[in-house]
């Protein structure tokens, strides 16, 4: 039982008419099931209704496979009607991947020689569309047939089939190629214009192709000749048939002769430019031009044609004249120059298309004589420009800086204005080139560090700006305190200031963990560079021993040890860095401590040993900072240079084997450490560090340390780190002895210690029990 | 698959609902257009756009042409068109188009030639049921 089904409009207005998702769901979903329903019981009648609806549900987007077969069966049919909505549904529904396609096939070679015209029509359409590869290897000869054709319409279709088929199976280039030079005498421009465009193919695919129509180039020519002259018939049939034209010449640009030339004058000349399809034309002669080998004086009325269209007011034709101009500014460069300050003009435009090409075309012309003016443009640009050109922007900016700059300050400064304006737009590497590029220009240290401690001071969100200042401040902090600079106003400023700054970097949510690390190294290496005590310095360095971020909570525990044990070698570490070669991307700072671990541990003399192992690892400080000394000395992950320094110290490089340290000596809160490293090189050496320190609430002061061995061997103490061991665990006082030990006699060591401590003066005199036996074996 | 369809259009409105009035009618597509390579080129009417996606073979300008002749097309055909008429009759757009594109490429760009070739096809339709006497109303 069917109920009577529903007229493809009434279901149409019933699907507008449900309120909600839902309920046009459901909707469809009952129609569905009717259509289900009529295709199972295979009602004729009305196969093609419901098949219209299935389609009108599919470009809505709901699932309409189950209406396969009966495309089939509709095309089958001998009613136009049916046929009429069963191609239109194989055409929509049907592709190469599913298997019911081929079995249109027998149909389709039905239709095409049936000999009425819409049906072929039709049939040649759905083949254009959708046919598969076996599809257009079975039905090649019938539409070869209908390639000669009296009637236009069939034959206009049939070409373009052609021309489908062709790209689905080339080797049916050799069946279509023949008719194309008779195809060439019609008139009709439908099927002038199918066959350009079967030539084109034809010739984008096989050089042999290629060879053969040359010969009709000038027939080619005399036909557009006579298009233009006569003028237009109708406006739109020209804009189609001239740009083809156009491009075939473009494709057999070598035997293009002076005939072309002249036509494409005729035509640039001709063109009524107040119409869109004149326009168009035009469009098409300019790129023709360029493409083919054309006279100089040929290229250039072409740019300046593109550069009339600059000026006009249409938007759309703007914007094809910069397309055009971008292709053409490689080979043209010097006329499109000519051009230049319209292009710029461009840039201020607020469609967001035009801006974009604008901006294209602006870094292309960059040259090195306009390079100051272009990049004053393109910074003004920058500053206003959408954000999603920001980026692109800032690295054309940047790129062309690179490759135009004409003085070392004035690419500082560009990349700075950059930095400022569109900080968080730049590309990764543009702080470490940035950096590369100051260290390299030594006279301009002091200008740079000056600026951007200005500019730091502004404004610290802009990530890789306060990377790139910190890392300055903490290189050349000296020069920024020392006075003045000419090229900028004098500026006072003061110690406390820059560290102020610098530790508001490190506090601020904005900065990023890189960011954070780059001002903790800054810090450190202004212990060295300033004048004053580091007490706050050190302060800052020991809140971040704690910190949660791992890299941070590493640094600042280095940072710490350096203070506390290796006081002596911080001003090695720290020292300012040598130029780095660039190397690419990789030239930054983790390159570099890898780098640097991968020198030490080429020298460290015994590699199977476990202390080279501590070696790679570096600083691994992390568990138990305090007391042992068995480590390699701290080594600071910046100053990749001074790591070669440090092996020419007269600081031990790290021993073979651990010699585990001694407390020798505790009273009220002040102890003293001794730690014992055997140099390798040299066994009857050995060095003793003594360490000083003190957990008490009052100051140790005057502190005295004096030793004394057996006569069989020597000693030799050095200056002490100081005298002063502040309270609570403060800095703690290192010295160091040398024992020289050429007969492995047994070490017997005496100690004496005056200090004052709680104000009271207190000398201890004790020998030193349990020393290790590897100390002297 | 119908999901990918419907993205691509929801996609595609999205860009094109955006533009302003005074902009170019050009557009790069979206990434699943297929990207840098293919463009949207379109004509705002009233209530709808008129959009075409083509490659870079294709002239902008042209295309622009196109549409223009499509919409003139549709007009002469439905008599006054209106939205209504292209949500209604939306077999009878299909097959005006294929009258004009076939395959992805410029078939006839002639409004007159295309207008001659529906009004035959129509014919012989209505040819047909009047053959078939049938009871019911055809569409």
């Amino acid at each position: 039982m069917v109920a009577p089904s529903l007229k493809l409009q009434d279901l149409i207005e019933e699907i507008r008419g449900a309120k909600t998702q839902a309920q046009e769901r459901e909707v469809i979903q009952k129609e569905c099931a009717h259509i289900r329903a009529s295709f199972r019981d295979g009602d004729p009648v009305h196969r093609h209704r419901q098949l219209a609806k299935l389609l009108y549900v599919h470009m809505l987007g709901y699932p309409a496979h189950f209406g396969q077969m009966e495309c089939l069966k509709l095309i089958a049919s001998s009613r136009f009607t049916d046929k009429r909505v069963g191609y239109l549904g194989a055409m929509l529904l049907l592709d190469e991947r599913h298997d019911a396609h081929l079995l249109i096939t027998n149909s389709i070679k039905n239709d095409l020689s049936q000999g009425i015209q819409p049906v072929q029509g039709l049939a040649l359409c759905t083949l254009s569309t959708m046919g598969s590869a076996e599809m257009c290897r079975d039905l090649a000869p019938e539409v070869e047939k209908l390639l000669l054709q009296p009637s236009p319409y069939v034959r206009k279709k049939a070409i373009l089939t052609a021309v489908h088929m062709i790209r689905k199976v080339p080797e049916l280039s050799s069946v279509f190629l023949p008719p194309c030079v008779h195809l060439l005498h019609e008139r009709h421009h439908g099927i002038l214009l199918g066959t350009i465009t079967l030539i084109t193919e034809l010739c984008e695919r096989s050089p042999a192709a290629l060879r053969h129509f040359r010969k009709v180039v000038p027939q080619l020519v005399q036909i557009l000749r006579t298009l233009v002259t006569t003028g237009y018939s109708t406006e739109h049939s020209i804009s189609g048939v001239s740009d083809p034209f156009l491009q075939v010449g473009g494709h057999s640009s070598k035997t293009m002769t002076n005939t072309s030339p002249l036509s494409s004058t005729q035509v640039a000349t001709n063109t009524d430019t107040s119409r869109n399809a004149g326009n168009a034309v035009l469009f098409e002669t300019v790129l023709t031009i360029m493409d083919i080998r054309s006279a100089a004086g040929l290229r250039v009325l072409a740019v300046n044609i593109l550069g009339r269209f600059l000026l006009n007011s249409d938007r759309n034709i703007r914007y094809v004249a910069l397309t055009s101009l971008l292709r053409l500014v490689q080979s043209d460069h010097s006329a499109v120059q000519r051009h230049r300050p319209t292009v710029v003009d461009c840039l201020q435009e607020t469609d967001a298309s035009l801006s974009r090409r604008a901006l294209e075309l602006s870094l292309a012309l960059v040259n090195s004589s306009n390079v100051r003016a272009m990049m004053q443009e393109l910074q003004a640009f920058l500053e206003s420009c959408p954000p999603d050109l920001r980026a692109d922007c800032a690295s054309g900016i940047l790129l062309a800086a690179e490759r135009f700059a004409p003085t070392k300050r004035w690419h500082i400064d560009t990349i700075l204005h950059v930095l400022t304006t569109a900080g968080t737009h730049v590309r990764d590497d543009a702080v470490a080139n940035l950096t590369q590029l100051i260290g390299g220009a030594q006279e301009l240290h002091a200008y740079s560090v000056r600026r951007l401690y200005n500019a730091l001071a502004e404004d610290i969100s802009q990530q890789p700006l306060v990377q790139v200042a910190a890392w300055c401040i903490g290189e050349y902090g000296d020069l920024l305190l020392e006075g003045n600079c000419e090229e900028i106003e004098p500026l006072q400023v003061d110690e406390e200031e820059v560290l102020a700054l610098l530790e508001k970097v490190l506090q601020s949510h904005m900065s990023l963990p890189a960011t954070r690390g780059y001002a903790l190294t800054a810090l450190m290496k202004l212990s060295t560079r300033l004048q004053g005590d580091n007490n706050r310095i050190r302060q800052v360095v020991s809140i971040y021993r704690s910190c949660l971020d791992v890299e941070l909570q590493q640094r600042a525990v280095e940072y710490d040890t350096l203070f506390r044990k290796y006081d002596h070698m911080r001003a090695a570490i720290l020292e300012k860095m040598p130029l780095v070669e660039r190397d690419g991307p990789q030239a930054d700072e983790e390159a570099k401590e890898s780098k640097a671990a991968a020198q030490l541990s080429e020298a460290a003399p015994a590699p199977t040993e476990p202390q080279a192992s501590q070696l790679l690892d570096l600083l691994d400080l992390l568990d138990g900072a305090s007391g042992d000394a068995q480590h390699p000395p701290p080594l600071d992950p910046s100053p990749g240079g001074a790591l070669v320094y440090l092996l020419d110290l007269p600081c031990a490089p790290p021993p073979p084997a651990p010699i585990p340290d001694l407390k020798v000596f505790e009273r009220e809160g002040v102890q003293l450490n001794l730690s014992f490293i055997r140099p390798p090189e040299n066994p009857a050496l050995l060095l003793i560090t003594a360490t000083a320190t003190n957990s008490s609430e009052g100051d140790v002061t005057d502190f005295i340390c004096q030793a004394a061995v057996p006569k069989s061997l020597q000693l030799q103490l050095q200056a002490p780190s100081g005298n002063t061991v502040p309270a609570r665990g403060g800095l703690p006082i290192t010295q160091l002895f040398r024992i020289l030990n050429p007969n492995k006699a047994p070490l017997r060591l005496k100690l004496r210690l005056t200090y004052n401590h709680f104000h009271q003066s207190v000398q201890e005199i004790f020998e030193v029990n349990n020393l290790p036996v590897e100390s002297w074996q | 698959s119908e999901d990918t369809q419907q993205q691509i259009i929801r996609e595609t409105f999205h860009l094109v609902s955006k533009r302003d009035e005074n902009v170019c009618n050009f557009l790069e597509g979206g990434l699943l257009i297929g990207g840098s390579d293919n463009k949207l080129i379109y004509r705002h009417y009233a209530t709808l756009y008129f959009v075409f996606c083509v490659d870079s073979s294709e002239s902008e300008l042209g295309i622009l042409d196109l549409i223009q002749v499509f919409v003139e097309t549709l007009d002469k055909c439905f008599e006054n068109v209106c939205e209504l008429d292209l949500i209604f009759h939306v077999d009878k757009v299909h097959n005006i188009l294929a009258e004009m594109v076939m395959g992805g490429m410029v078939l006839e760009t002639n409004m007159n030639e295309i207008v001659t070739q529906i009004d035959a096809q129509n014919k012989l339709e209505k040819s047909e049921t009047f053959i078939f006497q049938s009871p019911r109303q055809d569409r």
